[in-house]
């Protein structure tokens, strides 16, 4: 791997009054990755993607194809190819679908382009409504989508972006076992073009898709690898089975055979890892 | 029959004077949420900038003319200066934003209490403009003022530039973008702060306009502005924040009911009655006219 293509993540440190949330943390995404970050609640996952786009303030380096962003405004980290989605579904809600995607699609635009009208939906814009199957619902108000249909929105708005790296904050988080099967097979075929990271508590949807999963714990990455090596790692399992029994004695009917079990919820995914 | 038209159109010319100036407020009070209480400053700004035009261009017609984009431009540069200077850093404090920009006020007004002198001072109408067009003839006749018909045509060209702006043009949308999100439009890659100038410009801009169309029925003075404020903040509130569709009503309403008002009772009290109904309609609907629905979580 060489030193200019993906990201590259080098002692990043958040902390907010005294609370060290994310704590020397080291990371190499390589390009074409589909990568998941999963880890207990307060392990700093959230918050590492917010230093990696600027949105908190953080010390450390962070390059993305050799160039260091830290200390970079957030739209100018943006523009240089990183995209993000946030944990609750977030879209402009009064824009149409379609605005939002233009927003998105345009944010390089120059001052005196900024009032001329467009006649026609661009080529990439309607290719992102395709891929997420948004087409129909194109002219609707944002915020009159389903939860799921707003998701998919928020990568859809990525991908006009043309962002190489995607940063994306429980995507599947409230969808049903069927859409959870469309996004990750969606996040499949982006990835053969672009590199994707996804924070998930959704153990069955990162035992189907990662291609490498970090395991974060307490502001550190406690383990890296495919997922069969970091779920047979003992440390992972301590942590998660440690924080489980912390948590609540309660539901433990993973049973004889975790595998086969649901993953709808961290708590029960939590004991399976 | 000829009274009620009469005072309809009265009413209906009130009415686009305080949508003028409330528009510009509708964008950086409404959109923004900024508590700019320089804005009636910005409006004398406008006046007086028409008044500095008509001294060095003696045609009245052409300096009116000239007038309206240089307000513009003279306003909205207070304006971005404004925001550049001071209301950037106070983003999310309304109060402070609030006593700051008071304070900007008064000093805009003392400032031209010593350009122009504290009397007040008056433009000459261009002659097109004094004259009035008879439309009822005969022993009761029903005019309408040409001051007053150029007022209302400006008054709804503006509101239809600027929604045009905010609805099809990128720029619009990135504004009602930045109001909707502010993280996300930046992680979409839009400067926020570029967005904001831009937006306060075109805001302060329209309250220039404003004043260039009041020099044709009032006189122009360092304290024009006190006067102004409240009756734009209290259509942009009864409108519904952020709604230009509810400023547009609430302007024409109030005007009309005032104009309807002082024709069977007084000034005053026709103030006091249109400021009774506020009161009473904010406490039905404390969202103003138009609130806007949506299934957002937050």
């Amino acid at each position: 791997m060489t030193e200019l293509s993906g990201l590259r993540v080098r002692g990043l440190r958040v902390s907010f009054d005294g609370f060290t949330a994310v704590d020397g943390v080291d990371l190499d995404v390589r390009p074409g990755d589909l990568r998941f970050l999963i880890g207990p609640n307060g392990a700093g996952k959230t918050t590492l993607v917010d230093a990696v786009t600027g949105l908190v303030r953080a010390s450390g380096s962070v390059r993305f194809e050799g160039t260091e962003l830290l200390g970079r405004s957030v739209h100018r980290i943006a523009r240089s190819g990183i995209g993000r989605t946030f944990q609750t579904a977030t879209v402009f809600e009064e824009l149409t679908v379609l605005q939002n995607l233009d927003i998105a699609a345009g944010a390089a635009r120059g001052p005196l382009t900024m009032l001329r009208r467009r006649r026609s939906v661009p080529e990439p814009v309607a290719r992102a409504l395709e891929t997420i199957g948004l087409t129909e619902r194109s002219g609707s108000p944002a915020g009159t989508l389903a939860h799921g249909q707003k998701q998919w929105l928020e990568i859809g708005m990525l991908l006009v972006q043309d962002v190489r790296l995607l940063l994306l904050d429980e995507p599947v988080a409230g969808m049903s076992h069927d859409e959870r099967q469309a996004t990750g097979e969606l996040l499949r075929r982006i990835s053969a073009e672009r590199t994707v990271v996804v924070i998930e508590h959704d153990m069955d949807f990162m035992r189907s898709f990662a291609r490498s999963v970090s395991v974060l714990h307490a502001g550190r990455v406690l383990s890296e690898g495919t997922v069969a090596e970091v779920q047979s790692d003992p440390r992972v399992q301590e942590v998660y089975l440690g924080h489980a029994a912390v948590q609540d004695a309660g539901p433990t009917a993973a049973g004889p055979h975790p595998e086969h079990a649901g993953g709808a919820h961290a708590g029960s995914a939590v004991q399976e890892v | 029959m000829t009274v009620i038209l009469g005072q309809t159109f009265t009413g209906v010319s009130i009415g686009a004077v305080l949508l003028l100036i409330a528009l510009g407020l509708s964008l950086t009070f409404g959109q923004m949420n900024v508590i700019n209480m320089a804005h009636g400053e910005f409006i004398m700004a406008g006046a007086y900038t028409t008044y500095v035009l008509q001294k060095s261009v003696s045609d009245a017609g052409l300096s009116l003319l000239v007038a309206l984009p240089v307000a513009f431009l003279v306003a909205g540069a207070l304006g971005a200066l404004l925001e550049w200077l001071l209301i950037r850093r106070l983003y999310l404090r309304p109060l402070d934003t609030l006593l700051v920009t008071w304070g900007v006020s008064l000093m805009l007004q003392q400032l031209a209490r010593d350009v122009f002198g504290a009397p007040n001072v008056q433009t000459r109408a261009p002659e097109l403009l004094t004259g009035h067009i008879t439309v009822v003839g005969g022993a009761d006749p029903l005019t309408f003022a040409n001051s007053r018909l150029f007022i209302l045509t400006l008054a709804v060209a503006a509101v239809v530039a600027l929604s045009l702006t905010l609805r099809l043009t990128p720029l619009g949308r990135r504004i009602r973008g930045v109001v909707q999100n502010r993280d996300l439009a930046e992680v979409s890659g839009i400067s926020t702060e570029r967005v904001d100038r831009t937006a306060f410009f075109i805001g302060s801009g329209l309250a220039g306009v404003a004043g260039v169309a009041l020099t044709l029925v009032g006189p122009i003075g360092p304290t024009m502005g006190t006067n102004i404020i409240i009756d734009a903040f209290l259509v942009i509130v009864v409108g519904g924040i952020g709604r230009l569709r509810g400023t547009v009503i609430v302007a024409f309403v109030l005007g009309i009911m005032q104009s309807v008002l002082e024709y069977s009772t007084t000034v005053s009290v026709a103030k006091v009655l249109v400021l009774v109904a506020i009161v009473a309609f904010l406490q039905w609907r404390p969202q103003g006219l138009y609130t806007l629905r949506t299934r957002s979580l937050v």
